[in-house]
């Protein structure tokens, strides 16, 4: 006859907090959380100590004092006798405008890359394989400063477009490349533009709904509806059809030399543009990689098959290898669009006022108060990143295959 | 019936001999026609590439064939080039020692930190290639002492108390830890920490026994800061992320937490910031009147923001090993320690080295950003003393081609390396 007993009743002792499996981890985590809590206290009476000593205090009152420098490149108003807080604004602003700008060109050349890096042709394979590893081999800050160096020392200064004689010219008689930054027209909205830009968002709104109504029209009955030509039309044609209607109510102002500089349209500063391609280009290398490895994994026998139902290249490529590769491939792309924010505080070094030149540069040195614009200035970082990786949860779960 | 011979026409009774394939479908012509002319797209994309990398060439080439590597500055170069395309080379050969050492490392010790290097070569080779005899991992393991007497100098006695702690840890440690893992751990540290206070008085007493002379950390620059920054931190940063990755997959929430906010935390900030912190921020932290170099605060810093990524690299690794090898692990009765050490680690490392090397690549290239906060590496000599000097002010292509071409190098080796690795490490049959 078996016997089951029951497991001896223990006493606690106090040894088993060391020695039994079941109270050790409250033993380590009680022992970690103590050498936690005493190096923030060790840190924390040191920083008041120092505070002390130096006559400081903790405080963001200097947010609201007036900034007292200039920011050449911003979005939105701004004067040196804006406040500090508006200077951060500005450079908030410029740093999304530069991440937004870089994300959007990497995009576009890491995908061309990545694709023609697969490319049949032997000469742009190699091109784009030495491409890829020339600069992601190299640190972005040098590509940065080189940019930088291209459009404040090589390009000719303003005078250069003057007189008979000039030696530089204007590209298509409106943008003007010159040491000071790039002159580019800017629209002029007169009367009646809303409307314009009113019917432009409308037929926006018109092209979504036709594609979705060619992809019912194929579930449902499998006719194929020309989708290409038609959205582009519909995109394009009622609006320029409103513009000429309405007496072309939005103009180009075009830049023009005045004086020593030219006056009008935008100006797009040097260190903005450095840092606008050095960041796409350097991003784009690793982007054009994701690509590859993307389409790489998608195995030959998906394309094979696809072709046996008889799909034409193009078909295959869009319903059947794309779907699967953007998978695999968008969860390093939207870390690499991370990596782009974070990387574009290397702003500093070229001088371009993102929230890193505004808030941690000048800011910082003008009021003395490191801790607090620091501080400030990770947490504008980390908010992006947690967001960013918030979104990227959700879009992973969303496309993770349903397995069983 | 049979069929009469005179019946058919013709039949051919011998083979014929066999006739070369057609000219365009062999050899080079093949080549050309399938790889370069393949379609309308295809020839356009050869004519385009062919005509940028003439582009390129026409105008590249004749500026490192022209260049001129002995004159004494800028004004020189022009007047010699008169308008011709070419380089100005002469800066490398004039400013080298300032772009590899700094501007204060002293003149006659360059050979410490050169021999420095060439050691750190020697002491590579067996952590890097298994060819290499075992017995130089004992070099390997010497090296961080030479090197660090070598390029700071002062009495090696300091290095060598440094390494006698070291070794007095690791005794005590193999002597107790079959016993157990975690007081085998705590009583080495122990003994290395009495071993360090007690060996402080000796180096203290002894400042002249064979010593160097003393170069501040403040005098370090030029590329060596590169690697010194990019050596010291990849090597620190390994064995931290390994615990922080083991602290993210621990059952003990409080030790998971800290760890995953210690992480997230740094991956969420860019570099830059932690290097703010480092220049400006932590000394409020520090005891006062405590002067802390400002290249060890930056190692600090480097190695937290490496250490995280490391970590998360590392997760993966642990994640990917199937879940079996840890149940057999526990089935044969090792302990957590043991089964870390001996099943799961060595796998799981094994899985991460491809991520481990790009963020060791991705940690050397950010070592320039240091720059940012006037440290004087590659990028900030070239930046500041060398562009600013009357010399050399205009000399741009000429130095960023240098940095450039000196980072690939490097850059480049290493994930070649890592792809020979993985190569050799697979014990899967494909």
């Amino acid at each position: 006859m078996a016997t089951i007993s029951a497991p001896p009743k223990a006493s606690f002792a106090l040894s088993m907090l060391l020695n039994d499996t079941r109270y050790r981890s409250y033993t380590f985590q009680f022992i970690s959380l103590f050498l936690l809590f005493v190096a923030f206290a060790y840190l924390g009476s040191n920083l008041f100590r120092n505070l002390a000593d130096a006559g400081l205090n903790i405080s963001y009152d200097f947010l609201g004092e007036p900034a007292g420098y200039d920011i050449n490149q911003r979005l939105i108003e701004y004067t040196s006798q804006s406040t500090h807080m508006r200077a951060t604004v500005v450079g908030v602003l410029n740093t999304l405008l530069v991440a937004f700008l870089a994300c959007l060109s990497a995009t576009i050349l890491g995908v061309v890359a990545g694709v023609l890096r697969l490319s049949r042709n032997w000469l742009i394979s190699k091109l784009m394989a030495i491409y890829v590893e020339a600069f992601r081999n190299v640190p972005v800050l040098i590509w940065i400063i080189i940019i930088f160096t291209i459009m404040t020392a090589v390009l000719p200064a303003p005078r250069a477009f003057r007189g008979d004689d000039a030696t530089a010219s204007m590209i298509f008689e409106s943008i003007a490349f010159t040491n000071r930054g790039v002159y580019v027209p800017s629209p002029v909205l007169g009367s009646g533009s809303l409307a314009v830009v009113l019917v432009f968002v409308l037929s926006i709104v018109a092209v979504f709904f036709y594609r979705r109504y060619a992809k019912k029209k194929l579930y449902s009955s499998g006719r194929l509806l020309p989708v290409f030509w038609p959205s582009l039309s519909l995109l394009f044609l009622p609006s320029i059809f409103a513009f000429f209607v309405l007496g072309q109510p939005v103009s180009l102002e075009y830049p023009v030399l005045k004086g020593f500089n030219f006056a009008g349209g935008w100006t797009v500063r040097g260190s903005l543009i450095a840092l606008w391609f050095a960041l796409a280009i350097y991003t784009g290398a690793f982007i054009a990689e994701n690509v590859r490895a993307g389409i790489l994994a998608i195995s030959k026998g998906q394309t094979e098959a696809a072709a046996s139902l008889g799909l034409r290249p193009n078909r295959i490529m869009n319903l059947v290898v794309l779907p699967q590769a953007l998978r695999v491939i968008i969860p390093p792309l939207i870390s690499q669009y991370l990596n782009i924010t974070k990387n574009s505080s290397l702003a500093i070094a070229v001088g371009y006022m993102d929230i890193t030149g505004t808030l941690g540069g000048i800011t910082l040195n003008q009021t003395g108060r490191a801790i607090e614009t620091i501080l400030l200035l990770m947490l504008f970082y980390l908010l992006i990143s947690l967001s960013i990786s918030a979104i990227m949860n959700v879009y992973n779960k969303a496309v993770s295959l349903k397995e069983r | 019936m049979p069929v009469e011979r005179s019946q058919i026409a013709f039949v051919r009774e011998e083979q014929l001999p066999e006739r070369s394939p057609p000219v365009l479908e062999t050899g080079a012509l093949k080549w050309i026609r399938e790889n370069l002319l393949n379609g309308v797209t295809g020839t356009l994309l050869t004519l385009v590439s062919l005509y940028a990398i003439y582009f390129v060439l026409s105008s590249v080439l004749p500026w490192i064939i022209n260049g001129l590597w002995n004159t004494n500055n800028i004004r020189e170069c022009k007047d010699i080039l008169a308008g011709m395309s070419g380089g100005c080379f002469s800066v490398l050969s004039d400013r080298w020692n300032q772009l590899l050492f700094g501007i204060t490392y002293p003149n006659d010790q360059y050979w410490r930190p050169s021999l420095a290097f060439v050691l750190l070569l020697i002491a590579l080779a067996p952590v890097l290639f298994s060819q290499v005899p075992r017995q130089l991992l004992v070099f390997s393991a010497l090296y961080p002492f030479i090197a660090f007497w070598l390029i700071w100098g002062g009495t090696i006695l300091f290095s060598a108390v440094a390494l006698i702690g070291f070794g007095v840890a690791y005794m005590v440690y193999s002597r107790l830890v079959a016993r157990s893992f975690a007081v085998a751990i705590v009583v080495g540290l122990l003994a290395a920490v009495v071993t360090w206070w007690l060996g402080g008085f000796v180096s203290d007493a002894f400042p002249d026994f064979a010593a160097l002379e003393v170069v501040a950390s403040r005098d370090m620059g030029g590329f060596m800061l590169n690697m010194i920054l990019g050596v010291v931190c990849v090597s620190l940063s390994l064995p931290l992320g390994i615990l922080l990755a083991l602290g993210r997959q621990s059952s003990m929430p409080i030790i998971k937490w800290i760890c995953v906010v210690f992480i997230e935390f740094i991956r969420g900030v860019p570099l830059i910031t932690l290097l703010f912190v480092a220049n400006v921020v932590l000394a409020y932290f520090l005891p006062p009147g405590s002067n802390f170099d400002l290249i060890l605060r930056v190692i600090i810093m480097i190695t937290m923001f490496a250490a995280a990524y490391i970590a998360e690299v590392i997760r993966g690794g642990l994640a990917a090993l199937p879940r079996g090898q840890y149940e057999a692990a526990d089935s044969v009765g090792l302990d957590y320690a043991q089964s870390m050490r001996l099943i799961i680690l060595p796998q799981a490392l094994k899985i991460s080295i491809p991520g481990i090397v790009n963020v060791a690549v991705g940690l050397f290239k950010d070592t320039t950003l240091v720059s940012v906060i006037s440290m004087f590496d590659l990028v900030g000599m070239i930046r500041g003393p060398i562009l600013a000097s009357t010399d050399w002010n205009g000399v741009y292509w000429e130095l960023w081609l240098f940095a450039a071409v000196l980072f690939f190098t490097v850059c480049y080796g290493i994930s070649q390396y890592s792809q020979w690795l993985e190569r050799q490490l697979t014990t899967d049959h494909r």
